[in-house]
């Protein structure tokens, strides 16, 4: 199995000019992972867990280390990599998925989930044809395809969110709580679609407010909670 | 401890724009002060401040209404070469007129309000050399169509338009060429919130289907956040961070952005 | 050397009214305009006894053109004899002793106030047009300095897009006269308030013409042989007025410009504009030896 993601000695913290302090999320983080493989990140409340998600994901600004991305265009640091290339890796390459959907206004649900394939250059007629198809899967009621998400409720939303984010297969997909207040069926959908994506070959980072949901998933886990790796790390809540 | 961040490394593209080191004062104030930016095909970058900070004056200049003091301005673009602020008037307007669409906050700055708003549009087709009145005519109700302007109303004078309307006349007026670069200044303040909406949804949606390469300054964080790719903050002349947007916005590192940022309703 | 001996003695009146200097001034600035055709030239604008707006640009043109041997015809509109035209005339012949005519095919030097005749001009006589308003982008750019940037620039596209609003407000092409067009391919001109019927004369013509705007200061010219293109869109050709068909009711004089002269009855009657061409054709219609030049158009239609 190839190496998708090479983690070392990732550190990062928050400094709050306006309270003026620093503080620390975790230190010296390190792993790697492999194509195919699903990493389960564990700990308490506030160990950080999402906040590494959201640093891989250059979301957030590291203060250390280097996370070295074997993309298809080549091997690249994504703390330091320029935004631009971070875009185009987004794009092509590095997926994320949260329980919250971004509706924007009068864009349909099915345009919505058909907007990643638009983006990689499938053509409307097909991007919305795929669209559909996971749109059924997630137990999207059919009449609600072309309406607007932001009237639905948060379950369905949800749901749209999670066709949106997993229907393009992706290199990297990193979870952040997807299965959050999810319906069993939609569940469901959702862990298969895993399973699938997983044995075509993408990388998976996930935390889980209910790992068991991922239980036959999972080849590794790691626990963030302090004290277990590094004496020193002080957490905090983001 | 901070991170330094690379040159660009996996996008092979050259960037559409670039700017370095411009400033400009006006008298005694700096109004823009050694900013440098570039951005690459098909890219939105926002840039956000407050009165005063700059960002309009930038964004003039990348129109090439005002000539900097200093700082060079480059498109990577076949006809243009060379420091664009040292183009002759000519030049400097047919290069404009051709590959620079721009946006207004106040539409009277950019639309001859007592003319048909389908002749706004047609106006820049006929700077370009178009002489042929049925083109015209289709081409601006294309475009017209494009910034979802209601076509029963191609022949009404912007002066009779709503502002949600007029700022669509602008927008199709700049798009009507298909140009490399879009500019949009404060292009839904003074809108209703509602109009607002809608107006930023078309640009969400030409950006996608049209992959214009757009600039977009605004003091308006939910603006910049629903269209920016790429963020540039300023203030009093001077670029404090740049990132890209999810990043200015949920991990801000410089202590002018979290303020801004934290003031967000 | 002494002042005296470098300077003409005082005079009483100079020639042709105008004093030498002016002349010249005004001599240079239509070489300048004939040098660059249909660009304004600015000039000083002397006083004439006559009030601006009334043609003292022409009036300057042609008191500097003149000597005694010229022989000059005025119109107004197309009619030798009305007031404003006939007071001109006897004002260029008392202060230059020239000879007059009211038939173009004589003159040497023809100051017309918004028409050109309807027999062709020849190579050795000068039409000199009266202009209110010599900027054509005026009514586009009131800001005249950029208006001037636009010459430089021959950025027109607003001329254009005036057209496309009359298409679109009207249905078709409203401007009448004044009819904004391309000189050499190079300068947007207006014509002076001269028909678009006339506007056609003068592309390629034999002639020189000269516009002067006495109020405005400015000078330009239609050298002979120049193009003159009417600003059109390619698919909306350009029109004159419909007035192939109409007869002279004084004259019978028939496919020229005319005059409408409206009625009690509501209804119209026309008479043509160009009243020495109508003089000549009663005059051979009761039998009198007429000479006819070529006219521009025959039969209402103008050959390309």
């Amino acid at each position: 199995m190839t190496t998708v993601l090479e983690v070392q000695g990732l550190t990062k913290g928050f400094t709050m000019h306006h309270l003026g302090n620093h503080l620390a999320a975790f230190d010296q983080i390190s792993f790697d992972l492999r194509a195919g493989e699903f990493l389960l990140l564990k700990g308490q409340n506030g160990a950080g867990k999402s906040t590494l998600l959201r640093t891989l994901y250059r979301s957030y600004i590291a203060q250390a280390g280097q996370v070295i991305f074997h993309s298809n265009h080549g091997a690249i640091d994504l703390l330091r990599a320029a935004d631009v290339d971070i875009t185009l890796l987004r794009r092509e390459e590095i997926g994320f998925v949260t329980q919250f959907l971004v509706a924007r206004p009068r864009v349909s649900a099915e345009a919505l989930v058909a907007e990643p394939l638009r983006l990689a250059g499938q053509s409307a007629e097909a991007a919305l044809k795929e669209a559909r198809k996971w749109l059924a899967e997630f137990g999207v009621k059919e009449d609600l395809w072309r309406a607007y998400p932001t009237t639905f409720s948060g379950g369905e939303q949800q749901k749209v969110n999670l066709a949106r984010a997993l229907i393009l297969p992706q290199k990297l997909l990193l979870l952040d709580e997807p299965t959050a207040s999810l319906d069993v069926k939609a569940r469901a959908a959702l862990v298969a679609r895993l399973r699938e994506l997983k044995a075509a070959g993408t990388a998976m980072i996930g935390v889980f407010h209910h790992p068991d949901d991922v239980a036959q998933l999972i080849d590794r886990v790691i626990d963030l909670t302090p004290g277990l790796e590094n004496e020193e790390r002080e957490d905090v809540v983001v | 401890m901070t991170i330094t961040i690379d040159a660009p490394k996996l996008i092979k593209a050259a960037p559409l724009l670039r700017a370095q080191n411009v400033s400009k004062t006006y008298g005694a104030v700096q109004a823009v002060r050694s900013v440098s930016v570039e951005v690459f095909p098909g890219e939105v970058l926002g840039i956000v401040g407050e009165s005063g900070s700059g960002k309009s004056t930038f964004l003039r200049m990348l129109n090439l209404e005002e000539t900097p003091d200093s700082g060079s301005y480059t498109l990577d673009l076949p006809e243009v070469e060379g420091n664009l602020f040292d183009l002759d008037r000519f030049a400097r307007r047919m290069l404009c007129a051709t590959r620079i669409g721009i946006v207004y906050q106040n539409p009277h700055l950019g639309l001859l309000m007592k003319h048909s708003s389908s002749g706004n549009v047609a106006e820049r087709l006929l700077v370009a050399g178009e002489r042929r009145f049925a083109v015209l005519r289709e081409k601006a109700s294309d475009a017209l169509e494009a910034s979802e302007f209601p076509l029963d109303r191609l022949d009404a004078p912007p002066a009779e338009l709503s502002g949600g309307m007029q700022q669509r006349v602008q927008l199709a007026k700049a798009i009507a060429l298909e140009p490399a670069l879009l500019l949009l200044d404060e292009p839904t303040t003074g809108l209703d919130v509602s109009v607002q909406a809608l107006v930023l949804d078309t640009l969400k949606r030409l950006q996608q289907d049209r992959k214009i390469t757009m600039v977009i300054v605004s003091h308006d964080l939910g603006v910049i956040r629903t269209l920016a790719d790429r963020v540039m903050v300023m203030r009093r002349g001077e670029v404090v961070e740049a990132g890209l947007a999810d990043q200015i916005f949920q991990d801000p590192q410089h202590a002018y952005t979290q303020q801004l940022v934290h003031a967000k309703l | 050397m002494s002042l005296a001996t470098l300077t003409k003695n005082w005079e009483p009146m100079s020639y042709g009214f105008l004093d030498a200097s002016a002349k010249r001034e005004i001599r240079r600035k239509m070489l300048k305009a004939v040098a660059v055709p249909g660009c304004q030239m600015p000039y000083a604008s002397r006083e004439v006894p006559m009030a601006r707006g009334w043609g003292t640009g022409g009036l300057q043109v042609s008191l500097t053109l003149m000597n005694p041997s010229k022989r000059v015809k005025v119109i107004d509109q197309g009619a030798d004899d009305s007031v404003n035209a006939a007071s001109i005339r006897r004002f260029l012949a008392r202060v230059s002793g020239a000879p007059t005519t009211l038939d173009t095919l004589e003159a040497d030097l023809i100051q017309s106030r918004h028409r050109i005749p309807e027999e062709k001009l020849r190579e050795d006589q000068v039409l000199v047009l009266q202009v209110p308003n010599p900027e054509p982008l005026r009514p586009v750019q009131p800001n005249m300095s950029i208006a001037r940037q636009m010459h430089a620039d021959a950025d027109y596209g607003r001329m254009w897009l005036q057209l496309y609003e009359q298409i679109v407000r009207s249905g078709r092409v409203m401007q009448g006269a004044s009819y904004p067009s391309l000189v050499n391919g190079r300068h947007v001109m207006t014509p002076s308030p001269i028909p678009r019927w006339d506007v056609p004369k003068l592309h390629m013509a034999k002639h020189l013409t000269i516009l002067s705007a006495g109020r405005e200061k400015r000078i330009h010219a239609v050298p002979p042989f120049t193009r003159v293109e009417p600003l059109v869109f390619d698919d909306v050709p350009y029109k004159v007025e419909d007035h192939g068909g109409l007869t002279c009711n004084r004259s019978g004089a028939k496919g020229f410009f005319m005059n409408e002269i409206p009625q009690d009855d509501g209804s119209s009657t026309y008479e043509i504009s160009d009243s020495e061409f109508g003089v000549k054709t009663i005059k051979q219609a009761e039998g009198e030896r007429v000479e006819f030049g070529e006219t521009w158009y025959t039969d209402g239609e103008m050959p390309s």
